[in-house]
């Protein structure tokens, strides 16, 4: 059955002090200021509501929660008011009931009556309102001005806005200015005329609406309705379960009618999100049904011939034979595997362990290599742990709030809600971006300091920043003195304190103003509780761990680690960054971060696992494409990754794989990189998943199946079979016992479990006999994980990728709201209807010189390659800057990106590459190429169906 | 593995420690850092080519590590 959540009508509060008061005869002790309504609905005492829910700040105008107060003339609305001690409250009586009526009466008097037909029947707060007070008749008669024939706005492709079922309780409204941020809603008109408009009286979709889904979550009726209620019915069931997309990992409700999902709804109760949702968890999960599904395992000798479906067991059968014979001809090293941020932390954990146990190499690596490896080794390094130091709901604690080369209303738009609504408190903004991305300036935010640095300066423009902390004497001497190491801080401080790292000389190399930085600075030292959030704009550059380690320094010179309201926050890209990193998926370490080459814990899986593993690191992912080019790495176990689209330099890497004699793909679709395999095992969405995820605030949540896997088998079922037919047994009869080997092995998990997950909700790791039961909210309380903090010299290098007159610009790539990394899943719903395809990104000035005008289609070439997008000009950029998506395979935006990578992870520099931009015709060879190849794998996958 | 892209991955890692002020702790963070990272035939096709072609082609920081370091390497 449905789990229907209690609404307390109004938010929880806070407070050292209790009140007592009397309601109803019954004595209710609440925080001071709760409202009457929520101590009453505590006490289990309903009070009639309309415009009240308890996600909202009171607003006090339905009149239908009025109750009687001992002392107090009239009848008080109880969501407004707060309760006090020795109040004695009465939520029902003869008049309250006749006035709750008469409130009633004039609704429904211009409210259609077609209950029965009406897509809200049976989750309709008005109806249940209507039942509650007892409505009988209404004595107005229908036939006086009503809005019954207002026209529905059908323009947004998930949900519907029916003005003629709306009660203008601004419930809407205040959800997209309170939870959202976005302001896009309002009530225009006065009077009988008021109604809801988006924007300018314009439909939703032409409205600044971002579509996050919070106004029809708080919408009382069937006003604003998602479409797949109006078209399915109600939902009968539902479990809640964690979406898979970003690295925010909301809670969701899945709401199912038999094994078809009905519609999504955020769980309230889910502390990464409190309710709140984006437009892809809320509304963008139809790919799980897509008819691009990939059902049947398919297998193939060459790229060139076409798929045949076979059973699973020859699948698996066929692959483990071609791994064993690539092997024996070429040795125990010649073949790996790679785990992926989108899938569970058992089933990731399952495939390292297939590597490292049934291959009997460490040539396994994640996704994570090309988005966040700089901050495992940068945070590694200075604070002993790769991990976020905090909760999200830390923000609320923040004072001065730094986002440095994230983007957080596209790219974590349900954090960025959170972060909206302290900074509309007060707490102070500096952006650290060459773009002027949303946050700098949106509806009542707007960033004290916006450092638009050039693409690559970000180490010189946070050792300037450190120079003025250190000069100026705004270094936290207690913290430091009692938390750091000494030596290291001491060879930082002398280091920064040179003039060569001042603000003024490094301006005319990072392009931002001296004095604008010595002031951010100054914010950030001495601002209160100072708070850094990141981003791939941090760690997608030549020196990506340079800047994570220069973020940790920052932090611990201002004595900005250890409790709420600080830290270092990396926000993770997609769902199970964070996990899969956890759990061992890179070639250096086992999981929990712990080194192959330490021979007690090698020991210690040996023993579990009953065999001998390799005390050398492994292969990365980029070293894995070199060894496939020289020959020495010819086979490949890839899940739930699309290295083809989403990794630097397309064409090497696909020249790499083209020159290997195995891959295997598992994946739901047929992506680029499965474009190349030999065998093609259908992976599950997370609708198929029991597992878990782990998101960025380090919170270990469960994936619940909700259907079953479409192709019959799990992927954790998967990887166990071909470790089986490896000869390696893997016999685990459900992903909680997985879980429980990781807890078993691996210190920071020992204390977790499903079945502890399932009772708490969710927990933080570390979560051991040394933690609370649910683990550890927030990092480095009391002294750093290694012990003492380790500062380290940040030296300045400028990036390889130079600007030239043959390549005048710098092109940075990253993604937008409505579509998600390289768009398997987002480019198969209705998402595409904000954004068909990717667009350059160009300013108003370099698209002058070049005669470019929006909508033009432009060649961009680099160093690496060439091709060709359409171009929309904008003022977002700096002169002299690109800027490009890549969530669409035949844009091609990694044919032009570099093999330029981080010293220390090999981590991709995706954001600076320089390039030229000048109007073409035509698309370029490499797309023309592609589109006959990408049509060619298209039908040998189709004459197997 | 192509040794020109291994020299060039060497050299930014050099890059990085050279800013050390205690010169050992540099040089042992170098070799260290390819020991702990490196898979053992990226670095057993680095030092044969240094044998070849000798450390011209590598900054002076990475160099040093790896003459200083090349036994545990």
């Amino acid at each position: 059955m449905i789990d229907h959540d209690i609404d307390y009508g109004t938010p929880r509060r806070t407070s050292e002090q209790e009140v007592t008061l009397t309601i109803d005869g019954m004595p209710v002790t609440v925080p001071a200021g709760t409202s009457l309504m929520r101590a009453a609905t505590e006490a289990g005492v309903m009070v009639p509501k309309l415009c009240a829910t308890d996600s909202l700040e009171p607003f006090g105008s339905c009149r239908l929660c009025l109750v009687e107060i001992d002392g107090r003339k009239g009848f008080p609305a109880s969501c407004t008011t707060p309760a006090e001690a020795g109040m004695n409250v009465r939520t029902q009586s003869d008049k309250l009931q006749q006035l709750r009526k008469g409130v009633m009466e004039l609704y429904i008097s211009d409210h259609p009556l077609d209950c029965l037909t009406c897509a809200a029947n049976g989750d309709c707060e008005l109806q249940t309102q209507a039942g509650v007070v007892g409505l009988r008749n209404v004595r107005y008669g229908y036939d006086g001005a009503n809005h019954l024939k207002d026209q529905k706005d059908e323009s947004n492709p998930y949900f519907t806005y029916d003005a003629s079922k709306c009660i203008v309780c601004n419930r809407c409204v205040r959800a997209c200015e309170e939870t959202q941020g976005t302001f896009a809603l309002t009530i225009s008109g006065r009077g009988f005329e008021s109604r809801v408009s988006p924007g300018q009286d314009q439909p939703f979709m032409d409205s600044e609406c971002v579509s996050c889904g919070a106004c029809v979550q708080a919408c009382p009726t069937a006003t604003l309705q998602e479409k797949t209620v109006i078209e399915r019915g109600q939902p009968e069931h539902s479990a809640i379960t964690t979406c898979a997309y970003c690295g925010v990992g909301c809670s969701f409700k899945a709401e199912m009618k038999g094994n078809e999902v009905i519609r999504m709804t955020p769980w309230k109760d889910g502390k990464a999100n409190e309710g709140h949702s984006c437009i892809k968890g809320r509304f963008a999960w139809g790919y799980a049904t897509h008819k691009d599904r990939i059902t049947k395992p398919m297998i193939r000798a060459k790229i060139t011939d076409p798929w045949r479906e076979v059973s699973w067991d020859e699948a698996i059968n066929h692959a483990a034979s071609e791994f064993k014979r690539i092997q024996a001809q070429h040795g125990r090293d010649s073949i790996g595997g790679i785990t992926s941020s989108r899938c569970t932390n058992e089933e990731t954990y399952l495939v390292q362990k297939l590597v490292r146990a049934a291959f009997g190499n460490n040539n396994v690596d994640t996704c994570a290599r090309v988005c966040h490896s700089p901050t495992g080794y940068g945070l590694g390094q200075t604070y002993g742990t790769s991990a976020g130091t905090q909760t999200f709901k830390s923000v609320e604690h923040a004072d001065v709030i730094m986002v440095i080369g994230a983007n957080p209303t596209d790219g974590h738009p349900v954090f960025a809600s959170r972060m909206k609504k302290r900074l509309r408190e007060g707490a102070k903004l500096i952006v650290v971006d060459p773009r002027a991305i949303d946050i700098v300036s949106s509806p009542h935010i707007k960033a004290e300091h916006h450092l638009a640095l050039r693409p690559g300066t970000n180490v010189a423009i946070i050792s300037a920043l450190a120079h003025v902390i250190v000069t100026e004497g705004l270094v936290d001497e207690k913290y430091v003195a009692e938390r750091c190491d000494p030596k290291s801080f001491q060879h930082w401080r002398d280091f920064v304190a040179k003039e060569e790292n001042s603000p003024e000389a490094l301006e005319a190399e990072t392009g931002v103003p001296a004095a604008t930085v010595r002031a951010a600075a100054r914010l950030y030292a001495t601002g209160g509780n100072a708070a850094i959030y990141y981003g791939l704009g941090v760690t997608e550059h030549a020196q990506g761990s340079t800047m994570v380690i220069g973020i940790a320094n920052l932090a611990m010179a201002t004595g900005n680690v250890g409790r709420e309201g600080v830290g270092v926050n990396p926000l993770r890209g997609q769902n199970n960054v964070q996990g899969s990193c956890d759990m061992g998926s890179f070639p250096h370490e086992l999981p929990g971060y712990r080194h192959i080459s330490d021979t007690t814990v090698r020991s210690l899986f040996e023993s579990h696992w009953g065999v001998e593993l390799q005390p050398e690191p492994g292969l990365r992912i980029p070293n894995m494409f070199e060894a496939a080019l020289t020959g020495s790495f010819k086979g490949l176990y890839c899940q739930g990754e699309d290295i083809v689209q989403s990794d630097p330099n397309t064409q090497h890497v696909s020249e790499a794989l083209s020159s290997m004699e195995c891959i295997v793909v598992q994946d739901i679709f047929l992506n680029e990189t499965a474009k190349y395999a030999h065998v093609l095992l259908p992976g599950s969405s997370f609708l198929e998943k029991e597992g878990t995820f782990t998101n960025a605030e380090r919170r270990i949540s469960r994936v619940r199946k909700v259907m079953p896997p479409l192709a019959g088998l799990a992927d954790w079922e998967v990887t166990c079979k071909l470790s089986n037919a490896l000869g390696y047994p893997m016999n685990y009869k459900h992903p909680s016992q997985i879980m429980d080997e990781i807890a078993a092995l691996t210190p920071t998990f020992h204390g977790v479990s499903f079945e502890k997950i399932d009772r708490l909700g969710s927990v933080q790791w570390p979560c051991n006999e040394n933690t609370e039961e649910a683990g550890t909210p927030i990092m480095h309380v009391g002294k750093f994980v290694r012990g003492k903090g380790r500062f380290l010299i940040t030296q300045y290098i400028a990036t390889p990728e130079k600007v030239t007159r043959k390549f005048p610009l710098l092109l940075t790539t990253g993604r937008i709201l409505s579509q998600y990394n390289v768009g398997a899943q987002t480019r198969r719903t209705a998402n595409n209807q904000w954004h068909s395809e990717d667009r350059l990104e160009v300013h108003p000035h370099d698209a002058e010189e070049r005669g470019i005008k929006t909508d033009d289609w432009v060649g961009i070439e680099s160093r690496a390659g060439y091709t060709v997008l359409r171009a929309v000009i904008s003022e977002r950029m700096q002169p002299g800057v690109v800027y490009t998506t890549f969530h669409f395979p035949e844009s091609g935006a990694n044919v032009i990106t570099t093999d330029n990578s981080d010293w220390a992870t090999n981590c991709p520099e995706y954001k600076v590459t320089a390039v030229q931009v000048l109007p073409v015709m035509q698309p370029s060879t490499w797309q023309k190429e592609y589109k006959v190849f990408s049509e060619n794998q298209e039908a040998l996958l189709n004459h197997a169906r | 593995m192509h040794v020109e892209n291994l020299i060039k991955m060497a050299n930014q890692i050099g890059e990085f420690f050279a800013s050390f002020p205690d010169r050992e702790e540099a040089l042992d963070g170098v070799a260290t850092h390819i020991k702990k990272f490196w898979e053992p035939r990226m670095r057993s096709a680095l030092l044969a080519h240094l044998d070849a072609a000798g450390y011209g082609e590598l900054n002076v920081t990475a160099a040093d590590a790896i003459r200083t370091h090349r036994g545990r390497l």
